[in-house]
């Protein structure tokens, strides 16, 4: 992927803060995401991370500091929800497929109602981004009738079906045995080498240092240490030695 | 003393209860249809932001669900026509029992509504869906599959109680009932029939959203699971 180094980048949190009452659960954290870059977000429960994602597609508004993601102005009240949620996909640890709808239905939902698409365009849509996850058989079924791992690959391949500019994925292979949390991550190494550009909540220390260009280590709120995924192997902040030796640094 | 029942003199005015029970059926499809839609409108508002709309619906749905029924037929009946309107004694009976029974569907679809995973709706609103969107194709159908035992049994119990119309002379099984026991003096058997037709009709009504519930759930006839 070409990065347009005069460009703006996708993402870009600016000091930002956040409390839930009295708990400060972002302490001023500022991190910017370029095109085609991948970002890992990593840390101890309770950190933020999953805070400091769904601050950028506005499921949390900010208490103060300036978020921009494609150009949209998210920290702002007037921030147009809809044109941001086109421009980001987000997944969430819970795939939260809908269960009414067929997989087909499931993808082309959003297509047909947000963007006006036409029915059999937005068919054409959703077989390629099933072939693209690899579940291209599984068209007609029901959510129910699929395993978790392809479950999950189905909700990402909603989210491609709007074609975003940035994906965010919120520990999307928690939930899941080892055997399907492969094939998930398969999925999204090949996004990755699409040139996708994607910030990821992941526990999984392995995948995050064979995919990120960069890592956000959060602790207490704030970002504690960042730089490329060499910092997994070599950190410098003790807090984060300690969190890479805990057994978090697998495979 | 014995019990002597002679059905011959009370069933040769099958026509007067063929069409009581006509009636009975329509009264309930109509309130059926318009307080399905009643209902659901006074569920969503209860869960908007507005306050002044919640409220509003709360109030409603409180009202009706502790005050009697034949009271807010007679409320209707006396209302409207102390407006100086006049309206057919089917169309005050379609109102209220309306009006009844939206409030108890209100209750009901808010169930459903709650049932529904908060992650559902993130993951719908994270697809730029807006919020009519949303619940019109992410949260109705799941809701009212939810609450669907209990949605329908609702509706059986309002045609059931739609007897009570027979009070402001619509035209309906009970009141056709009333007249031809105090026609042919054979009370018992007049009731016995009008009990088994209201089987009858109770059985035709839950078959028929059995069916309904065939079209609108076709994942639940694709995989077999039952309501
Ligand atoms: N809606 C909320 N209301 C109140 N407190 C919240 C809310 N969401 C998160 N928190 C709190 O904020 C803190 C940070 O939560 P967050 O989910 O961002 O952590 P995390 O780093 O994603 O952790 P995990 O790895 O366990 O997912 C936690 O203490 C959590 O309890
Ligand atoms: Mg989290």
């Amino acid at each position: 992927m070409q990065q347009n180094s005069s460009s703006e980048p996708i993402v870009s949190l600016r000091n930002v803060r956040k409390s839930f009452g009295p708990l400060v659960v972002l302490d001023g954290v500022s991190f910017a995401v370029e095109r085609g870059e991948v970002l890992a977000l990593i840390g101890r429960s309770g950190s933020g991370k999953s805070t400091a994602l769904r601050c950028i597609d506005r499921f949390e508004k900010v208490d103060d500091g300036e978020i921009v993601v494609c150009g949209h102005r998210v920290d702002r009240p007037d921030v147009d929800l809809r044109a941001l949620r086109q421009d980001v996909g987000i997944v969430f640890q819970s795939y939260n497929l809908f269960p009414h709808l067929t997989i087909e239905q499931n993808i082309t939902l959003a297509p047909c109602a947000v963007k006006g698409m036409a029915t059999a365009e937005a068919k054409d849509l959703a077989r390629k981004v099933l072939v693209q996850v690899g579940l291209e058989e599984k068209l007609h079924a029901y959510p129910e009738q699929l395993s978790g791992g392809q479950q999950q690959r189905a909700a990402i391949a909603r989210s491609l079906a709007m074609q975003p500019k940035v994906m965010l994925f919120d520990e999307v292979t928690s939930a899941l045995d080892p055997e399907l949390t492969a094939e998930v991550l398969k999925v999204i190494e090949q996004l990755a080498a699409d040139g996708m550009t994607m910030v990821m909540v992941t526990h999984e220390m392995g995948f995050a240092k064979g995919i990120a260009d960069r890592i956000v280590f959060m602790h207490r709120g704030k970002v504690h240490e960042t730089g490329p995924a060499s910092i997994l192997t070599s950190p410098t902040t003790p807090e984060l030695t300690q969190f890479v030796g805990t057994g978090n640094l697998k495979s | 003393m014995s019990l002597q029942l002679d059905f011959p003199a009370v069933l040769e005015r099958w026509p007067s209860f063929l069409a009581g029970a006509v009636l009975t059926l329509e009264l309930a499809a109509f309130a059926t249809v318009l307080g399905a839609l009643l209902g659901t409108l006074a569920a969503v508002g209860r869960g908007t932001h507005n306050s002044l709309i919640a409220g509003a619906c709360k109030i409603y749905v409180e009202t009706i669900r502790n005050t009697p029924l034949l009271v807010q037929i007679f409320l209707v009946y006396f209302g409207l026509a102390s407006l100086g309107l006049k309206f057919s004694a089917f169309t005050v009976a379609v109102t209220a029992l309306t009006i009844n029974v939206g409030a108890y569907t209100a209750e009901i679809m808010r169930a459903g509504f709650e049932a529904i995973p908060r992650g559902q709706i993130e993951a719908a609103e994270g697809l730029a869906l807006s919020r009519l969107q949303i619940y019109w194709h992410i949260i109705l159908l799941p809701a009212v599959e939810k609450v669907y035992p209990a949605l329908t049994s609702q509706f059986v119990l309002l045609m059931l109680a739609s007897s009570v119309c027979s009070q402001i002379s619509a035209e309906e099984l009970t009141a056709v009932a009333n007249y031809i026991q105090s026609d042919t003096y054979r009370a018992f058997e007049t009731y016995i029939i009008v009990a088994v037709l209201y089987v009858i009709l109770s059985l035709v009504m839950r078959a028929g959203f059995w069916g309904l519930g065939l079209v609108l759930f076709p994942r639940r006839r694709r995989l077999g699971t039952p309501l």
